[in-house]
């Protein structure tokens, strides 16, 4: 087969992405059981960030209904638990909001059990909670949904090991190196001493960048209560800065 | 201003009520002329199936162009109708996914050379507290692959072997590339 490269294009420059360091967790973490025949034992490879690193998938239009960010309106009746908004803006290290991003989230019902055939927790499954949503944050990068409060629950992890509450947040940014998959915790729970998927983050002061803060300003009278969260994606490196031919 | 980047924690076991699309595998629509097939299977470290996994693939189109105002290149130049560059497939219980795609086209490189085509690929599962990430080269490819800045820095050519997907005999159009995320043969990862 016959290679044609693209001619070659000296002046093509990127403009990197930050590596923050001691933010995510160490993939061996012994913690954590079911790392350990899953983490790779070879040393990741550097890879500088090059045109398909700065881009990546601007996901949302078409994919999401304003309904799916109401996790309590998706059956005939209203899920059982107490109700919930849950809201924040998506921004970069740089302090930008993310307008535009699709976020998505996945959780157990309030009885701390989720709708997935392998939850052997013998917890009930509420007929009127299915435990997904999605939305596209605005364009101050500001999101919202309404749900019901997860419950903790027991796992195999070690004896008596139980999960703080969460939800699982999804989201894309705007370039594949800002891809986040991530849990949101409750401000005062009582279980994260004992968890190590949440201290499997190294530095303290990050691991309270995943508790969401109850606020009053969220909350609807006579209905919901409100809990806010701010994500945070990398941003581009400060120290590298934009060459004049490259804004155009 | 510099904030603190949220940290990453694992998808669990339950990914999969969440995150797989029905069309996810289809980075073109089904049946879209000249689209390839790429399965493989997510295995550990002691080579068993990893069945709650979820594979994601971002590529450049045909052309080496994405649709995205972050390519100081500019826009397609002709846009393959259909062509959304992402994919995403869950693991069934073999650990196998399956992406359906277009070729992607080679990239000029920051600063001078050719990326040869690729894949970024992301694996998500239990047990991976943050996402691994890799490339899929193309086996008829050999030329634009040996001058790979990529496959260049792994150093050991056994190793970057492991990221070029091989051909399925007497099946065109389809290729395989497992992902192994320990032991024998390990799939190499990066650092992004």
């Amino acid at each position: 087969m016959t290679v044609h490269p693209p001619p070659a294009d000296p002046g093509l420059t990127v403009r990197p992405y930050e590596r923050p360091s001691g933010v995510h967790p160490p993939l061996d973490f012994a913690g954590y059981r079911s790392t350990a025949l899953r983490h790779p034992r070879q040393p990741l490879v550097l890879l500088p960030h090059r045109l398909t690193e700065i881009t990546g998938p601007l996901l949302g239009a078409g994919r999401v209904t304003p309904a799916d960010a109401d996790l309590t309106a998706q059956h005939a009746d209203e899920p059982l638990g107490q109700r919930i908004t849950v809201s924040g803006r998506v921004l970069d290290s740089g302090g930008r909001a993310v307008p535009d991003t699709l976020i998505e989230v996945w959780q157990a019902n309030s009885a701390g059990r989720y709708r997935h055939a392998v939850d052997n927790h013998p917890a009930p499954l509420d007929p009127n909670f299915t435990g997904v949503g999605r939305c596209v944050t605005d364009s101050e990068g500001r999101y919202r949904f309404v749900t019901i409060k997860p419950g903790a629950y027991p796992w195999g992890n070690h004896p008596n090991a139980w999960r703080p509450a969460h939800i699982h947040f999804s989201l894309f940014g705007r370039a594949f190196i800002q891809r986040l998959v991530t849990q949101m915790y409750f401000e005062g729970d009582p279980l994260f001493y004992q968890d190590p998927i949440f201290n499997s983050v190294p530095d303290p002061a990050a691991r309270e960048r995943m508790i969401s803060r109850f606020d009053l300003g969220l909350t609807e009278p006579e209905v919901s209560l409100g809990f806010t969260w701010d994500i945070v994606l990398r941003g581009r490196d400060a120290t590298v800065f934009e060459q004049p031919e490259d804004r155009r | 201003m510099s904030l603190g980047v949220t940290p990453s924690q694992t998808v669990g076991p339950f990914l999969a009520i969440g995150l797989p699309w029905p069309d996810g595998p289809f980075v073109v629509p089904e049946g879209t002329s000249g689209a390839i097939t790429i399965t493989g299977r997510v295995t550990d470290g002691a080579g068993e199936p990893v069945p709650d996994a979820l594979v994601e693939t971002w590529q450049a189109d045909p052309d080496g162009r994405f649709s995205h105002p972050d390519d100081p290149r500019g826009a397609p130049r002709e846009p393959a109708p259909g062509f959304r560059g992402f994919g995403r497939c869950a693991t069934s219980a073999d650990g196998s996914y399956r992406i359906v795609t277009l070729k992607p086209g080679a990239l000029p490189s920051p600063g001078g050379g050719t990326e040869a085509p690729h894949l970024d690929v992301s694996v998500l599962a239990r047990g991976l507290l943050d996402r691994v990430v890799t490339r899929i080269y193309f086996p008829d490819e050999a030329e634009a692959n040996a001058a790979d800045p990529v496959l260049a820095s792994i150093g050991d050519p056994a190793r970057a072997a492991t990221l070029v997907a091989r051909a399925e005999p007497g099946m065109p159009g389809r290729l395989r590339f497992d992902i192994r995320l320990q032991g024998d043969h390990e799939t190499v990862f990066f650092d992004v």
